[in-house]
């Protein structure tokens, strides 16, 4: 098989897997730590998708768009679960999921009264544009090696923050214990503010990241969310690692699936079965994935010290 | 006692809605979802067409009731269900998906009532399951990329690389190009519809295959989304690249303000463009841009079309809309002033039309648009309609 081929689509699915993390990140954070299902969470990487967006096309900058949206994500995420799921906590994951579900139709309708129907077109700075070569005669799109390279760093700072510091100390005793962390004195209310206000930076920077590819478009965190979930469940809930590894293990693994499987296929399918055969059953590889890992690891790869069973 | 509120209330309400029109359209898109930018091109062309008409159809008032099929086919047969039932409307129009009308095609048509497409064309309704109170105003899906695949075939070009949605239309355009194509091709992609907007895997494999030309086709805003990613992935200097319904009023401000310039002089087939030469066609595209402020796309033309098309067998009737035999006839002539010039219905009810090629110009505001070029396929008929045996 050709080499190069291979690799480039191993950098793509990586590069999936590095959007996907950035949403699961704080999606995983926030069900591990809150017990909060938020179907919303799509909504925050639209939000950050066109807030972003707008502030790119203001400043004429995307460095200065990305700095900016940061702390208005911040504030968006603080505001809605100050407002909308703080009285949801107390309450059933169904009452949570229908909830949650009206904030997206809520969020998409208020994008579509701002922005109009027609989404956000965010032109990428020329000093991103083209590609770069790798070396082995492999060139590839320098935008996406940065989301790489942007998705790693995150991916390191969010390590040190859950690692190495006192809130990430109090964010593992929440995943693993929440009424022993609210026992032992911790301020419940302020970490699940803040929880949720990184959940909505980095969903909001995914969103944003990947605008000057895929264009901002309403609904557009729908189809990343249910990925999302299916990472969070295969990762662990509740565990930043598990949904590290297994964004890179979803993204690289549909990827190759939308790859080389029409391929496989042609080796004992007629052509017209494989073709047809082909697309289906690669979007259907990642849930396989997850229905097999979940066979033998309930719990997820990497579930939260002393997490009881999920709920 | 909340059950007796809830009962007046309703009675109420029922009581109280408005005198409708004579004669009751209903017309079914997309409104809400990205897509509704297409939806909303639909919407706002056929108010302009009930504006020029004065909401008159010979002697009768008109209204049109629009429903919203969410970019769903489910929720499109839904609407539809809507539109008869509970609505009593006394024709439907519109429809954008393939995979959504024919959803719905059997609801109306079950109903004895008459329903025109303003945009899908599916196979299947041009063939086997063609009906005699189901029309086309737009074309049918294969007719298009049977151009583009002649189009290719005078530009030289030999080997071919084809990504699509995996949905209907997507495989009856690819089919329509194949059909045609006489080179090599020599991959294809058939993509998850509607959610994937990143192409990244599909790119690397028309880099590594290397073809002297890409076909794509892909509607609404994924288009442009595509090309971005087909300039990024620096393909765009190197293989050219064709297109059905993509490049369009819609997408090309969305590229002018990206300013992907690349898409200049990039050739498509089509049966319309917004300069094309005839006295319904400059008053339709110079009344849009005057209201809207904009372009008007194909979509906008076809459901435009589709209101003088109606008008012209509610006239022929007499304004008696009861007589589905004699609406039928009259379409089937289809003697109304078209902005695509003439053409005639065939004998499944798609037309028979021109197809020309298209280039992506400037105009003399600086805005992007498409311009009519010389004919690619002359009065050309589906190859579907021969399937058709017209019983009902």
């Amino acid at each position: 098989m050709d080499y190069v081929l291979l690799i480039e689509q191993l950098l793509n699915g990586f590069q999936l897997g590095i959007i996907l993390f950035l949403m699961a990140a704080g999606l995983t954070l926030v069900f591990g730590i809150m017990d909060l299902v938020n179907l919303a969470h799509g909504s925050l990487f639209m939000i950050g998708a066109f807030v972003g967006g707008t502030l790119t096309l203001v400043t004429d900058s995307l460095v200065l768009g990305a700095v900016l949206m940061v702390p208005a994500m911040f504030a968006i995420g603080v505001l809605v679960e100050t407002i909308a799921l703080r009285t949801l906590y107390r309450r059933s994951h169904l009452d949570q999921v229908l909830a949650t579900f009206g904030l997206i139709l809520f969020f998409n309708e208020a994008t579509r009264l701002i922005w109009g129907p027609e989404g956000l077109a965010v032109p990428l700075p020329d000093f991103l544009e083209g590609t770069v070569a790798l070396g082995a005669g492999i060139t590839y799109p320098l935008y996406r090696v940065v989301i790489i390279v942007i998705g790693l760093l995150v991916a390191l700072g969010l390590y040190l923050l859950v690692a190495r510091t006192r809130f990430g100390m109090l964010v593992r005793a929440g995943a693993s214990n929440r009424e022993m962390a609210g026992a032992l004195g911790v301020n419940i209310p302020v970490l699940f503010s803040l929880v949720f206000g990184i959940g909505a930076v980095l969903a909001g920077l995914a969103g944003l990241i990947i605008t000057p590819i895929t264009q901002a478009a309403i609904g557009m965190g729908e189809d990343v969310l249910i990925l999302a979930f299916v990472v969070i469940v295969i990762g662990g809930i509740g565990s930043v690692r598990g949904a590290f590894v297994a964004a890179l293990l979803t993204g690289i693994i549909d990827t190759m699936g939308r790859s080389f499987l029409d391929v496989v296929l042609l080796l004992f399918l007629p052509p017209n079965a494989a073709e047809s055969a082909g697309p289906a059953l690669s979007s259907m590889l990642i849930y396989i994935l997850m229905a097999g890992i979940l066979f033998f690891r309930p719990q997820g790869l990497f579930p939260p010290r002393g997490a009881t069973a999920a709920p | 006692m909340l059950n007796r509120l809830v009962v007046a209330a309703a009675l109420a309400a029922i009581a109280s809605s408005p005198a409708a029109a004579d004669i009751k359209i209903g017309f079914v898109t997309t409104l809400t979802t990205p897509a509704a930018v297409i939806g909303r091109d639909m919407r706002d062309a056929v108010e302009l067409a009930l504006e020029h008409i004065g909401g008159r159809m010979g002697p009768e008032t008109v209204e049109v009731i629009y429903g919203d099929d969410e970019f769903n086919a489910q929720k499109g047969k839904q609407a539809t269900e809507r539109l008869i039932l509970r609505d009593d409307v006394d024709l439907v129009a519109g429809y954008i998906w393939s995979n959504v009308l024919l959803a719905s095609a059997p609801v109306v048509l079950s109903a004895g009532k008459i329903l025109i497409s303003a945009n899908a064309g599916p196979a299947p309704l041009a063939g086997r399951r063609c009906h005699e109170n189901f029309f086309n105003i737009s074309w049918q899906n294969d007719q298009t990329p049977m151009a583009l695949g002649e189009l290719l075939n005078q530009e030289g070009i030999r080997s071919l690389y084809i990504v699509a949605p995996n949905y209907v239309a997507g495989q009856n355009m690819v089919a329509g190009v194949e059909r045609v194509f006489t080179g090599e091709v020599v991959g294809k992609d058939m993509t998850v519809w509607p959610s994937q907007r990143d192409w990244s895997a599909e790119l690397s494999k028309i880099k590594a295959a290397g073809p002297e030309g890409v076909f794509m086709f892909y509607p609404g805003p994924a288009g442009p989304a595509f090309v971005k990613q087909y300039q990024q992935a620096g393909l765009i200097e190197t293989i050219p690249l064709f297109s059905v319904y993509t490049f369009d009023s819609i997408s090309l401000p969305l590229f002018q303000e990206a300013g992907i310039e690349a898409v200049l002089g990039g050739k498509m087939t089509q049966f319309w463009a917004p300069d094309m030469q005839n006295e319904q066609n400059r008053k339709f595209v110079t009344a849009f841009q005057t209201k809207y402020g904009r372009y008007p796309s194909f979509y906008a033309a076809q459901s435009y079309d589709s209101m003088f098309f109606i008008k012209s067998a509610v006239e022929a009737v007499g304004g008696n809309v009861q007589d589905v035999d004699g609406m039928r006839a009259a379409l089937r002539k289809a003697e109304f002033p078209s902005v695509r010039g003439k053409f005639r219905m065939g004998s499944n009810h798609f037309p028979v039309q021109n197809f020309y090629e298209r280039t992506v110009v400037v105009d003399a505001d600086g805005n992007w648009t498409t311009s009519a070029g010389p004919v690619v396929l002359e009065d050309h008929q589906d190859p579907y309609a021969g399937q058709c045996e017209m019983g009902g």
